[in-house]
């Protein structure tokens, strides 16, 4: 691991001051540490300083109070969210998001911003003998000629092709929600379909965050297709892995036809993944097996797989098949 | 171009003075900001106790806990457990030193063999059951995923747990 310095501001405000004061030292903000720390040893990341959030008390509370949106504090530990009884009762897409990742030890550790940014887990990206256009732009990509298996078959480019790695924003993605960020320009508001980018050719641009914004707050606006959604994460073992295909689903009906569906994909995509065309197929009908099937076609119809990666069209039309079928039987009890 | 000096900041950053309390007992450490919380425990703190199995948080076998939480502590940074409250498990027995429940299950139950990951298989399974995730053999097998054990004693450590989580119920 490189040398660092290490600074823990008193406020978000201080926080941005001193990103912008160790500007020109590679100054990273730091909270939970899971992915960093990781990375660092790796010297795949390499910040000269670090700007330790931990202490800022009032971005860890979150309140599902409101009637209007559920709003989390970008420090809330992942595990405290996943276990929280309103949650799991009316947003169960949601907790399944966060307790199906990781392990117990790391969503203790990880805050739900830093989980929304952890960086991808394509191996050559990891293994900085490889060239990978995202970790050093303008090397190459490993993965397109290489070893596949685990990678993105949607939103790819010739450039790259890793997948999004994360949950949480699988779901987020699902339910409309936004960031909210503060840095030195001020505070903004980001759609969360906005906040990661697709490769493009510009792998190693992954948010549309500025290096010295910060992610205070994330909220989730009050839909009536919370009750009726659900996350369901394919892997290689049954706990503690990556999805190899997911899909959050949340649906909400009028007179047994569906009045409102919607259907986000992890494991397979570039970013969080919205299947929009395969949500507009399904409203107005009754949900059954076949008009699932058509949904979970619509929602793979633009992959672009490797063979190696090819599995992956069949599992995730079938992952998005039954989550739909989970997320109606919630809907309907 | 880089100067020597800066290669050597690189290197070698200016220390941090760091408290830790580890088990009740306070530690003033001089420490580099990059030490782990593993590190110091271990290297600096003379606790053995929590292994370094993977080093890159998949194993669980340096698993404390800060705080009354369980943590892998190979991926937390020793400046950031500063006016936290570390147990590992060095400091779960009792005053008289008899072994806490869920050592003495871990006997009753052959649950481990080479035992390398034990000491992280316990500070886990000991929140296991504070959380509440005890409830079931597959809770249990759920949540105690982030601990892995090559010997493949899963099975031990699983009735293990049911038995001390059967009788805190």
């Amino acid at each position: 691991m490189r040398g660092f310095t290490y600074a823990r501001p008193a406020s978000a405000g201080e926080a941005v001051e001193m990103m912008t004061r160790a500007a020109g030292r590679s100054p990273r903000f730091f909270a939970g540490g899971t992915t960093l720390v990781d990375l660092m040893k790796l010297e795949v990341e390499v910040p000269g300083h670090l700007i330790d959030l931990t202490g800022l008390s009032d971005l860890a509370e979150y309140d599902v109070s409101s009637p209007k949106e559920l709003v989390f504090g970008s420090l809330a530990r992942m595990s405290d969210v996943a276990d929280d009884r309103f949650v799991q009762a009316h947003y169960p897409a949601l907790s399944e998001s966060l307790w199906k990742a990781a392990s117990q030890q790391l969503r203790n550790m990880a805050t739900l911003g830093g989980n929304l940014l952890q960086r991808t887990r394509c191996a050559y990206f990891r293994d900085s003998q490889y060239p990978c256009n995202k970790r050093e732009p303008g090397s190459g990509c490993s993965a397109i000629e290489g070893v596949s298996r685990g990678h993105a078959i949607l939103g790819t480019s010739d450039h790259c092709i890793a997948v999004y790695p994360g949950d949480f924003a699988v779901a987020l993605a699902a339910f409309d929600a936004v960031v909210d960020t503060t840095g030195p320009k001020g505070a903004r508001s980001i759609p969360l379909l906005d906040l990661h980018l697709e490769p493009g050719t510009t792998p190693h641009a992954e948010t549309s965050l500025a290096s010295d914004e910060l992610i205070t707050r994330i909220r989730v606006p009050v839909t009536g297709a919370g009750k009726g959604s659900t996350y369901q994460k394919i892997r290689d073992r049954e706990s503690y892995a990556f999805a190899l295909t997911s899909a959050a689903v949340a649906l909400d009906f009028a007179d047994d036809r569906v009045k409102e569906a919607r259907i986000a994909l992890g494991g397979v995509a570039t970013k969080p993944w919205r299947a929009w065309s395969a949500e507009q197929s399904l409203v107005g009908q009754p949900l059954t097996e076949p008009t699932a099937r058509r949904a979970g076609e619509l929602a793979f119809a633009g992959a672009r797989t490797a063979p190696q990666s090819a599995f992956k069209v069949p599992l995730g039309i079938q992952t998005v098949v039954d989550s739909l079928m989970i997320a109606q039987q919630r809907a309907l009890a | 171009m880089a100067t020597l000096p800066d290669l050597l900041t690189k290197t070698a950053p200016p220390t941090v003075a760091v408290e830790l309390e580890v088990n009740g007992s306070r530690h003033r450490l001089d420490l580099d900001p990059r030490a782990t919380l593993l590190d110091a425990l271990r290297e600096q703190i003379g606790l053995h106790g929590a292994k370094k199995g993977c080093d890159h948080g998949q194993c669980g076998a340096c698993t404390v806990h800060i705080d009354g939480r369980r943590v892998v502590s190979c991926l937390s940074l020793a400046v950031q457990a500063q006016g936290k409250r570390i147990t590992t498990i060095e400091g779960i027995a009792g005053a008289d030193s008899r072994l806490h429940p869920m050592q003495q299950a871990f006997l009753d139950h052959d649950a481990y063999q080479c035992g390398y990951c034990t000491p992280g298989q316990i500070m886990s399974a000991i929140a296991c059951v504070q959380e509440g995730h005890a409830g079931s053999a597959d809770e249990i097998r759920e949540y105690m995923s982030g601990n892995l054990c090559r010997c493949g004693a899963y099975v031990g450590i699983v009735a293990a747990i049911q038995s001390v989580a059967g009788k805190e119920a």
